[in-house]
């Protein structure tokens, strides 16, 4: 694996540099403007500004991991990890970009296990961290499409999730499956205060049909770069459909079901209008918010070099899901 | 209201937006903002020009106290640093979001609500700093105060326009939109004449 320089910010802005930055400010009483609504969402902003710069040294340790790489990179250049690290949506620590970074860190990952249960005929619970010193693990390069219009493309490191899900042997009766995020306000300020969690019913539930969920690309990642995952990436495991808008990638799961009706799935149910079950990268129907028909690259260039590309159908793995929707009306089932 | 006071305040309301403007760009380029800050520098700028737009209206009911008549030249500077937030966060929206694709840039200004209200109130801002002008305050006359009424109009579209931006969540528009609405409730007699329709 190529090795990808670890910037702290303490090598860009010498320390003391911005100690005294922020004594000028206290100084000068700036500081309550960010004060004023010190709740607010955009309050990572002002915290970007005058605090909580720390972050780079209290980041929670991440593990390596034993995979089989992915050679194969399909012409794909990677998203810098320190982005992929510091650009997240996990309303449950905030609702701002760097919130999760922020305030995950202390979020505690031993011990974790999933329940998986339902249609299945061996029930269990699995125990995350013999899930790590699995042999299966696998790296996949995967594009990743944000609703919000913005991709990446990540090194995840995981199983696949039909690999993982056969374990339990799922009945005929297994028609979806429905996942369901950790729920601890104790831990997850978002679930706390609406006010930080974006206004969202928790906890988080995502759900996938079950050939969807069966499909070689579907992993259940644990890590990322070759590492476990970062608690603002929704460590210790979290779903990847590299087909479907990020949102659909829940994270933190603590729960697995295997069922015969439809799952709920939270941001459909908060706008069934905005976002579809299905939730398939389309660019061809728009979202009422955003066009879909291109997005913005979040590669190694700057924020002043801004650079957008047309979005795939699939998000580019068209050939290999497309069959999985044939006969339906992608326009209707968004 | 002392000189000396109206001195430090007048210089303030120069200083303090263009200070943060500086800080902003600092953070973005030092990676304080993450390693991805264009929503961050949207917001931040557009949240800004929000409470610009909130300060310029306090100022006429403050200026009410007896001595404090002076602050009313506040207003000017106060207004013009709210339309240069609002441009910038319009711009930054151009080129660091839309990497000013202007086929994409032209379909978004029309197709999508909160973007169209946001655009509205800009063009309300842009009018009224052009008026700023003192030569062109004289030759209005008294259509300078009727199209200058149009900054009522122009807050509520920026309450709406964030809201409705917004995923999900309600709290922090509704705050801003109770606090407008406070500010326009001050002014119940003067809305009736200067209303602009």
């Amino acid at each position: 694996m190529k090795k990808i320089p670890d910037i702290k910010e303490n090598d860009v802005t010498p320390e003391a540099v911005y100690k005294q930055r922020r004594q000028l400010l206290a100084g000068m009483g700036f500081g309550l403007a960010g004060a004023s609504l010190p709740l607010s969402g955009h309050a990572g902003v002002f915290d970007g500004l005058f605090g909580k710069d720390e972050t780079a040294s209290t980041q929670a340790p991440r593990k390596p991991l034993e995979y089989k790489q992915d050679k194969s990179r399909h012409g794909l250049s990677l998203t810098p990890e320190n982005k992929v690290l510091s650009h997240n949506n996990f309303y449950e620590f905030g609702t701002a970009k760097t919130d999760p970074q922020q305030n995950a860190q202390g979020l505690k990952l031993e011990p974790w296990t999933v329940e998986v249960g339902g249609e299945v005929n061996k029930p269990g619970t699995v125990d995350v961290s013999e899930l790590l010193q699995s042999a299966t693990l696998v790296e996949r390069i995967y594009r990743m499409r944000c609703v919000e219009a913005w991709s990446m493309v990540i090194p995840w490191v995981g199983i696949e999730l039909g690999a993982f899900l056969k374990q339990f042997e799922p009945t005929s009766k297994a028609k979806y499956v429905a996942f369901q995020t950790l729920y601890d306000p104790e831990q997850m300020p978002g679930q706390r205060s609406r006010f930080v969690g974006g206004g969202i019913n928790y906890p988080y539930v995502e759900g996938l049909r079950i050939d969807e969920a069966m499909h070689p690309l579907s992993l259940l990642a644990v890590g990322l770069y070759g590492k476990t995952l970062a608690p603002q990436n929704g460590a210790p495991l979290r779903l990847v459909v590299p087909w479907k808008y990020g949102f659909k990638g829940i994270k933190s799961i603590v729960k697995i079901s295997l069922v015969e009706k439809q799952p709920p799935a939270t941001w459909n149910l908060l706008a069934p209008q905005e976002y579809g079950f299905y939730a398939n990268v389309n660019p061809a129907v728009d979202h009422p918010r955003w066009s879909q028909a291109s997005e913005r690259i979040i590669d190694n260039s700057s924020v002043f070099e801004a650079k957008r590309k047309a979005t795939l159908p699939f998000n580019g793995y068209a050939d290999q899901v497309a069959e999985l929707y044939s006969g339906m009306d992608l326009k209707k089932y968004y | 209201m002392p000189k000396r006071l109206f001195f430090l305040l007048h210089i303030l309301v120069h200083v303090i937006p263009a200070f943060f403007i500086f800080l902003l760009y600092q953070a973005a380029i030092n990676g304080k903002l993450g390693g991805e800050p264009v929503e961050a520098i949207i917001h931040f700028l557009g949240i800004g020009a929000l409470r610009l737009l909130l300060l310029t209206l306090v100022i006429s009911p403050l200026a009410r106290l007896r001595g404090f008549g002076p602050l009313n030249r506040l207003r000017r500077p106060l207004g013009l640093w709210c339309f240069t937030w609002a441009a910038l966060h319009f711009i930054a929206w151009l080129w660091l979001d839309l990497a000013l694709d202007w086929a994409l840039i032209g379909g978004e200004l029309v197709k999508r609500t909160y973007i169209v209200v946001g655009f509205l109130c800009l063009i309300i801002l842009f009018a009224l700093a052009l008026t700023s002008l003192p030569a062109l305050m004289r030759r209005l006359g008294k259509k300078w105060k009727r199209l200058h009424a149009w900054i009522y109009p122009a807050s509520l579209l920026a309450c709406l326009h964030f809201w409705w931006s917004l995923k999900s969540g309600w709290i922090e528009p509704a705050i801003y939109l109770a606090l407008f609405c406070f500010l326009l409730a001050l002014r119940k007699k003067k809305l009736a004449n200067a209303l602009p329709w």
